[in-house]
C-alpha cells in the first residue's frame, strides 16, 4: 500500500472470500505470490526472507511461491498439504484466500476452503488444458456452490500468448460447464510469473479485452450472494444478565443466517411452533431497525416463550423444512471408512445431534459426476448421496438455497473428529 | 451498499459469533490477557458479544515478571471496569520454586518459560478453551490454524492431523484432560485491527503511542530497556522517540522509531509501513520455524 492510504475508503471495503485450485506445478503459488507483490501487500521482511529462502535453495529468481507455503513439511516436501489463509487488501477490498491443495488426495481440503468461499479461482495450464483435475476442481466448486468462479488460463507466455490456444480450451471447456451449478463463470488468459493480466493488463495479449484477474476480484457484485429474503434465525446463546438493570432481559444472540428481521415482525419459533413479535433487535452499539446476514445480532421477543440454543425464529408464513430424514451429499474426510448403520455426531447451526446412517444412495466420481449405484464404501475424499435419521428434527433448507442452514457436519465420537462435511439436497 | 456490511463489521461478527459459540460449547473457557492490543481487542469484542451480560469467562495472564508497569495496570483497570475474574499465571513463581529454570546471558527471555506456566495454569483451573489473540496473518505457521484448534493431553498442537474445518460449524468435541485454544480474531491482519481501535474508539496503554525511551539496538531491532536486561560490549543505550507495536515480554518486544502519537496517526504509518509487526519480536527470529516448533509444544 503506498501513502495514499485514505482510512475511510478502508473501513468501507468489502469482504471477499476467494479459494484457489490448481494441480502441483499449475502456477499457484506464484500466482498468489504474485496477486500479493503486485498488489504492494507483501511487506519487505517479508519479501526478504523469501528471496534468502530462494538464494539458499540455489533458485534463480525469487520464488513468490515460497510465501504461501507455510509447515515444515511443506517446505520439505515442496507441496501444499492443508488449507492456508492469506491476506491482502486493495484500496477497493480486503482478500482472505484459502490456499488450498489441488491433488485428489487433498479434496477435503479443497472442500474445506470453499466452504465459506465466495469465489474460486481454478488455474488451468495453457499447455494442457483441461485435464481430469480441472474439471475435479470445477464439480467441487459447483458442489459448495461457490457463487463465483474464475477459470485463469495459466502460462500463456509458454504458448506464445497465443489466442487459438485460449480459445481451444474455451471451447473444449463448454462440453463440460453443462454440467456445473454455478452461476457466474469466467475467463481470464495470465502468466503468474511474468504478470500478465494479473495484476496488470498485459502488452502481450491484446487480443483479450476482458478485465485483469485482480480487476475481477475487485468488482465481482457478492452484495447478493447472501439469501435476504428467506429469514432464518438460529439461536445460539440465550443472554440472560441477572442484573438489576437488566432485570427481565431474555436476548436471542446469534447470526443471521437469511433474510432480513425487523422489529414489529411476526415471528415463529421453531420446534415449539409458538408465534410471537420482534420488539427489539439488540446490539452493544444500540437497537438495529433491521438485521440480515451475515450480522450477529440479539433479538428480544414480546412475548415469553420458552426457547433454548438449537432453536430457529422465522417467518411463520416462510418456514424452512423440518424432517428427522434427510438426504444429504457428503463428502468424507476420514481415513476410517463411513459406516452404514452407523451413528454419528451432527452439528447444523447451532443444534448439535446425533443420526444413523441409514443408506449410501449413489457414489459420485469426482472427476466425471459419474454416478455409481454398487459400490457403497465411502472412503476417505470420496463423495456420495447418503441418507440419514436424526434423533430430533432438524431446521434445513436445501444447500443450494441457503448454505448456513443447508450444511452439516458429521463427527465421529469415538475420536471426536470431524469426518464428513454434508450438503443438503 | 444497502444490506451489506463493510469487511471490519463482517469480521466483528465472525468474531462475535466464535465467543458465544466459545461460551456455549465449553464448561470452562477463559481469555488469554496479554495486555497487547490484539488482547484488549478481544476483550472488547467479548464485551460485544455478551452485552449487557457481563462476559462469562475470566481472563488468564501469564505474567513473565518482565512486564512493562503499564501493562499491568491497564490490565487491572480493564479487568475492573469490565467486572470480569483475573487469574494471573506466574513465571516468576515458577522459578523460585524451582520448577522452571531461567535462560541465562545475553538475549535471555522468559518467553519459553511462558509454555510451563501456561499448561499449569490451565491444568489448575481445569481450563477446557483458551480463547487466544492470535491472526494468521502474524506468521506462516498461524496461517493454517484453525478457529478451533485442539491440544491434546500435554497440550500440544499436531499440525499435521488438525481437524477439517468447515463453513461455521466449529466441533469442539473433546475427551477430559484435552482443551482447545480457539482464535475469534483469525481473519483480522493488523492493520484491520489498527483500523477497529480507532472506528471503535477502544482506549490503549501509552505504550502504543509515540514517547520517549531508553533503547538498544540488538540483531537490527530496537528493544527497550530494562533493569534485568543485560548489553553486549558493543550495545548502547540511546534515548529515542519510539513506540511499541506489539506488546509482551520486554525482553523480547522491539519497539519502533515513531513519532505517531494518535491513533490516525499509527494507522497512517501501520498503511505505509514495510515490515510486518513481528518482524520485531526476537522470538521469532531464532530459526524460520520458530513459531511452528514453540506452537507444538503448547505455546500460545
Ligand atoms: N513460464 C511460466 N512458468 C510459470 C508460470 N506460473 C508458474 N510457473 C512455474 O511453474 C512452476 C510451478 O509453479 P508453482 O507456483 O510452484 O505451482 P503450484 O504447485 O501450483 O503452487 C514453477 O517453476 C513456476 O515458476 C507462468 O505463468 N509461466
Amino acid at each position: 500500500m503506498d501513502n495514499t492510504f485514505d482510512s475511510n475508503e478502508y473501513i468501507n471495503m468489502e469482504l471477499l472470500r476467494f479459494t484457489t485450485a490448481g494441480s502441483v506445478d499449475d502456477g499457484k503459488s506464484t500466482l498468489i505470490g504474485r496477486l500479493l507483490y503486485d498488489s504492494k501487500s507483501i511487506l519487505e521482511d517479508q519479501y526478504n526472507a523469501v528471496k534468502e529462502a530462494s538464494e539458499r535453495r540455489g533458485e534463480g529468481y525469487v520464488n513468490l511461491a515460497l510465501l504461501t507455503d507455510g509447515l515444515r513439511a511443506e517446505r520439505e516436501q515442496g507441496i501444499t498439504i492443508d488449507v492456508a489463509y492469506r491476506y491482502f487488501s486493495t484500496p477497493k477490498r480486503k482478500f482472505i484466500i484459502a490456499d488450498t491443495p489441488g491433488h485428489i488426495q487433498y479434496t477435503r481440503n479443497m472442500v474445506t476452503g470453499a466452504s465459506t468461499a465466495n469465489l474460486a479461482i481454478i488455474l488451468v495450464d495453457a499447455r494442457k488444458g483441461i485435464l481430469e483435475q480441472t474439471r475435479r476442481h470445477s464439480f467441487i466448486a459447483s458442489l459448495l456452490k461457490i457463487p463465483h468462479v474464475v477459470f485463469c488460463i495459466n502460462k500463456m507466455d509458454l504458448v506464445d500468448y497465443s489466442k487459438e490456444v485460449y480459445d481451444n480450451i474455451l471451447s473444449d471447456f463448454k462440453h463440460f460447464s453443462s454440467k456445473l451449478e454455478v452461476q457466474d463463470i469466467r475467463f481470464v488468459p495470465i502468466s503468474a510469473l511474468k504478470g500478465d493480466n494479473v495484476v496488470n493488463r498485459s502488452e502481450n495479449m491484446d487480443w483479450y479485452h476482458g478485465p485483469t484477474l485482480l480487476y475481477l476480484l475487485e468488482t465481482i457484485h457478492i452484495a447478493s450472494d447472501h439469501d435476504l429474503v428467506n429469514c432464518r434465525f438460529p439461536v445460539q446463546y440465550v443472554v440472560r444478565p441477572f442484573s438489576d438493570e437488566y432485570h427481565d432481559y431474555r436476548g436471542y444472540a446469534g447470526k443471521i443466517a437469511g433474510g432480513i428481521f425487523k422489529p414489529g415482525d411476526k415471528v415463529m419459533a421453531l420446534p415449539s411452533g409458538f408465534t410471537s413479535t420482534i420488539k427489539q433487535i439488540d446490539t452493544y452499539d444500540g437497537p438495529l431497525d433491521e438485521a440480515y446476514p451475515p450480522m450477529s445480532a440479539t433479538i428480544l421477543l414480546e412475548d415469553e416463550i420458552d426457547i433454548s440454543r438449537g432453536d430457529m425464529l422465522v417467518r411463520e408464513n416462510n418456514v424452512p423444512q423440518i424432517s428427522q430424514d434427510i438426504e444429504i451429499m457428503l463428502v468424507w474426510m476420514n481415513e476410517k471408512a463411513l459406516q452404514i448403520g452407523g451413528k454419528y455426531a451432527i452439528r447444523h447451526t447451532s443444534k448439535e445431534l446425533r443420526c444413523l446412517i441409514k443408506d449410501v444412495k449413489y457414489k459420485v466420481d469426482i472427476n466425471t459426476l459419474h454416478r455409481n449405484l454398487e459400490d457403497k464404501n465411502i472412503g476417505l475424499n470420496e463423495i456420495a448421496r447418503v441418507s440419514i435419521r436424526t434423533t430430533q428434527p432438524l431446521f434445513f433448507d436445501r444447500y443450494k438455497m441457503n448454505r448456513n442452514t443447508g450444511s452439516v457436519i458429521l463427527i465421529d465420537e469415538t475420536n471426536n473428529v470431524t469426518v464428513g462435511a454434508g450438503m443438503i439436497m | 451498499m444497502k444490506n451489506s456490511l463493510n469487511h471490519l463489521q463482517e469480521l466483528e461478527s465472525e468474531s462475535i459469533h466464535v465467543m458465544r459459540e466459545i461460551a456455549s460449547q465449553f464448561e470452562r473457557p477463559c481469555l488469554l490477557f496479554s495486555g497487547g492490543k490484539d488482547s484488549i481487542v478481544m476483550a472488547h469484542l467479548a464485551k460485544k458479544a455478551f452485552w449487557p451480560a457481563k462476559i462469562p469467562f475470566p481472563f488468564v495472564h501469564i505474567d513473565t515478571g518482565h512486564n512493562f508497569e503499564e501493562t499491568i495496570s491497564f490490565r487491572d483497570s480493564l479487568v475492573e471496569e469490565l467486572g470480569v475474574k483475573l487469574v494471573v499465571g506466574s513465571v516468576q513463581e515458577a522459578i523460585d520454586s524451582g520448577k522452571s529454570v531461567e535462560e541465562k546471558g545475553v538475549g535471555a527471555s522468559r518467553n519459553i518459560l511462558q509454555t510451563l506456566t501456561l499448561l499449569d495454569t490451565i491444568e489448575q483451573n481445569k481450563f477446557d478453551a483458551l480463547l487466544g489473540g492470535a491472526r494468521r496473518d502474524e506468521e506462516k505457521a498461524r496461517a493454517k490454524e484453525r478457529f478451533f484448534s485442539h491440544r491434546d493431553d500435554f497440550g500440544q498442537w499436531d499440525p499435521k492431523n488438525q481437524r477439517p474445518e468447515l463453513w461455521n460449524l466449529y466441533n469442539g468435541k473433546k475427551f477430559p484432560g484435552e482443551h482447545f485454544r480457539v482464535f475469534p480474531i483469525s481473519n483480522w491482519t493488523e492493520l484491520d485491527v489498527w483500523m477497529y481501535i480507532r472506528s471503535e474508539n477502544i482506549r490503549l496503554p501509552s505504550l502504543y503511542f509515540s514517547h520517549k525511551r531508553d533503547v538498544f539496538m540488538r540483531d537490527g531491532m530496537w528493544l527497550a530497556h530494562a533493569p534485568f536486561m543485560q548489553l553486549k560490549d558493543d550495545e548502547n543505550l540511546e534515548h529515542k522517540v519510539v513506540r511499541c507495536r506489539t506488546i509482551g515480554d520486554i525482553t523480547c518486544t522491539g519497539v519502533v522509531l515513531s513519532e505517531a502519537n494518535c491513533l490516525d496517526d499509527i494507522v497512517a504509518e501501520i498503511a505505509a509501513t514495510r515490515e510486518t509487526e513481528r518482524g520485531n519480536r526476537a522470538d521469532d527470529k531464532r530459526s524460520e520455524t520458530a513459531m511452528e516448533d514453540r506452537k507444538k509444544e503448547g505455546y500460545f
